[in-house]
């Protein structure tokens, strides 16, 4: 929690539906991409008092969306997102306690990006799950 | 949870993994089985939607999902209820689930070794050789490290 800066006001990122059913919400901001996170609770529960997997990909996935919409804003652009594939790394379970994610444009170009992200819980320097998508923009 | 049956049975079993937790509240269902195969649903819901132009379901409940019909499926192959961990999974997108469909993922576990085994599947929703995905994931079968000290049980694992 102390790892992420306060939000400033006019950074706002729409996340879909599914993501705020899921309790997802924009905590803050570093290096110009919107930090998710999303606290514990049944809602994302695996085995007992674990994230469940899914629920782990579910953050990155949003966190990774979050990022290239960004990045997109920032370039005037606001093209239609297809995902194309996610590849999840799971590294360390995930505890009993919020989660956090932020996602890095590995590449942008005019018609997919490449994006890696990453999710932390209270050690931003070990994270519990990594991704890296390819979405296309239409 | 309740004490598992003497050999794991996917449909059995759903009835007791899908009250509560994650995959309760995404209102997951079991459909089908084999030797080694389990097919799950994940119902259509308004507030599960990705995307603010279509009524389709979202990606992330897919993997949850694909995920559950993983582990689900190692479950169902090796006959016992070992907990695992996923360690890695990835999803090709085909195309987006048709509007308020409902999605299945079938999964099976084709190869298991003493510490991880192997899953390959595609979530469909209706033809099975129209999938809305593949996936293919590597779990790591913690109950079967006969260590100690297993330091999946610490550290590491995804579930």
């Amino acid at each position: 929690m102390s790892d992420v800066p306060e939000l400033p006001g006019e950074f706002s990122v729409d996340l879909p539906a599914y993501a705020r059913s899921l309790g997802i919400v924009v905590t803050g901001e570093e290096s110009g991409m919107p930090v998710l996170s999303v606290d514990f609770g049944p809602m994302v529960e695996g085995r007992p008092q674990h994230f469940h997997g899914g629920a782990t990909a579910g953050l990155l996935e949003t966190a990774g969306y979050a990022a290239l919409r960004t990045a997109l804003i920032a370039a005037g652009r606001d093209p239609q997102l297809k995902p194309i594939n996610i590849t999840v790394q799971y590294l360390a379970a995930g505890k009993s306690k919020p989660s956090f994610a932020i996602g890095r444009i590995t590449r942008l170009g005019r018609r997919n990006a490449n994006v890696t992200v990453e999710a932390w819980q209270d050690d931003r320097a070990r994270p519990i799950a990594t991704a890296v998508m390819n979405i296309l923009m239409a | 949870m309740t004490t598992p049956p003497a050999r794991f049975d996917a449909r059995a079993a759903s009835q007791w993994f899908f009250r509560h937790g994650h995959t309760g509240w995404l209102g997951l269902r079991f459909t089908d089985q084999g030797e080694n195969w389990v097919e799950l649903e994940l119902p259509w819901r308004e507030d599960l939607l990705g995307d603010r132009s279509r009524p389709v379901l979202a990606s992330g409940p897919i993997i949850s999902l694909m995920d559950m019909a993983s582990g689900m499926a190692i479950w169902q192959a090796s006959g016992s209820f070992n907990p695992v961990a996923t360690l890695d999974l990835r999803v090709d997108y085909q195309r987006p689930a048709r509007e308020r469909a409902s999605v299945r993922g079938r999964v099976e576990c084709y190869r298991r070794t003493r510490s991880a085994a192997f899953v390959r599947g595609i979530a469909h929703d209706g033809d099975l050789n129209d999938p809305v995905a593949h996936i293919a994931g590597v779990f790591m079968t913690i109950g079967a490290d006969p260590r100690e000290a297993n330091p999946a049980l610490q550290g590491s694992g995804g579930e």
